[in-house]
């Protein structure tokens, strides 16, 4: 019986321990670089996944030219550049600060500034609004004075 | 100045719809090419018809060409072929890259040159034949260098070799006309060209 279960664990175990050996690097920077490379690239076909998760041929071309050039002992920009050369910015999920995609950085900078105007005004259109206060006490005395008057007259 | 700030927010809501509707009629598929005016990389890949026969680069300057992606696996390139083959009796040079499809050798799947050729001839001689010649990308090593996503897609290179436009989906006649122009323009400039 306890052969029987370590028969079926071993034999579980099997598959799981082949799928993970796939893929061999020299070191562990390798491995990582691979990674994150895989990560950052975009499928230009199956738009929205990265070349990890796609399966698309071109995704899997990709991921093979990944892992050569990384073996080669190539960094990760001289990667990214090679696909660029290749598939173009779009590639890339980090876009490149250039003329075109500037807005993407200046956009929310304008935007907090322009808020921050927006508050900076109010609080100070809030700031005189409440000046008009010491206008009114005037008034109030003036109408006080008026109030007096008449029924000073009319006690006569 | 107090009426013209009550309207940022409505200004800014119109342009960011403008922006989004303008995103309901753009391509996804249309995100620029990264090989425009640019040589057609090196290359060196068998003739489908006589494998013997090795391609270069070399071989597509001269006269201005179409290059055509396909394979017989793709039905909208099979959709394609009358067109093209329509094009090419007009006088249209159009040059075919064989996209081959990585095959699963743990299914015990070999690439044979012998029995595509067979099968590509087959259809040819169904749908017409659009193309001087076939080049085969066993290991898409060219389709890959080219920054093709997938099939059919066409290249416009010029006389000198170099790479005017990207198409990506297929042409149909619909959207002829806009290559047809530039195919025209290279045609009728540079015939100082080698």
């Amino acid at each position: 019986m306890r052969l029987n279960c370590w028969m079926l664990l071993t034999a579980l175990a099997l598959p799981a321990t082949a799928t993970e050996d796939l893929v061999q690097f020299e070191s562990a920077e390798q491995q990582q670089l691979y990674r994150q490379l895989t990560a950052e690239l975009r499928c230009p076909k199956c738009q929205n996944q990265n070349i990890a998760d796609s399966n698309a041929v071109v995704a899997v071309d990709m991921r093979n030219k990944t892992l050569e050039l990384v073996r080669q002992g190539q960094t990760h920009d001289e990667v990214i550049d090679f696909m660029k050369q290749r598939y173009g910015d779009f590639v890339h999920y980090q876009p490149p600060f250039q003329l075109s995609t500037i807005w993407l950085w200046l956009l929310p900078i304008l935007a907090v500034l322009s808020l921050a105007f927006t508050v900076f005004r109010r609080s100070k259109s809030s700031q005189t609004a409440e000046a008009p206060a010491t206008e009114s006490t005037e008034l109030d005395a003036e109408l006080q004075a008026m109030i007096d008057a008449a029924s000073a007259k009319s006690k006569e | 100045m107090r009426k013209a700030l009550f309207y940022v927010p409505l200004a800014a809501f119109l342009a960011l719809s403008l922006f989004l509707l303008s995103g309901l009629f753009s391509d996804p598929r249309d995100h620029g090419s990264a090989l425009i005016e640019k040589p057609l990389p090196a290359f060196q890949l068998p003739d489908l018809q006589q494998p013997a026969r090795i391609v270069t680069a070399a071989d597509l300057k001269g006269e201005v060409t179409l290059l055509n992606v396909w394979g017989l696996w793709c039905p909208t390139c099979n959709a394609e072929l009358g067109f093209l083959t329509e094009l090419r009796q007009q006088g249209v040079r159009i040059v075919g890259l064989y996209y081959v499809q990585p095959v699963d050798a743990a299914f015990g799947d070999t690439f044979d040159i012998d029995k595509l050729r067979v099968d590509v001839q087959d259809k040819l001689a169904e749908q017409g034949d659009p193309y001087l010649f076939n080049i085969v990308d066993e290991k898409r090593s060219l389709i890959f260098d080219l920054g093709v996503t997938g099939a059919p897609e066409t290249f416009l290179i010029d006389r000198n070799g170099v790479i005017r436009h990207h198409h990506v989906g297929d042409i149909n006649p619909q959207n002829w006309p806009k290559i047809q122009q530039l195919y025209q323009n290279l045609l009728q400039g540079g015939t100082d060209a080698p």
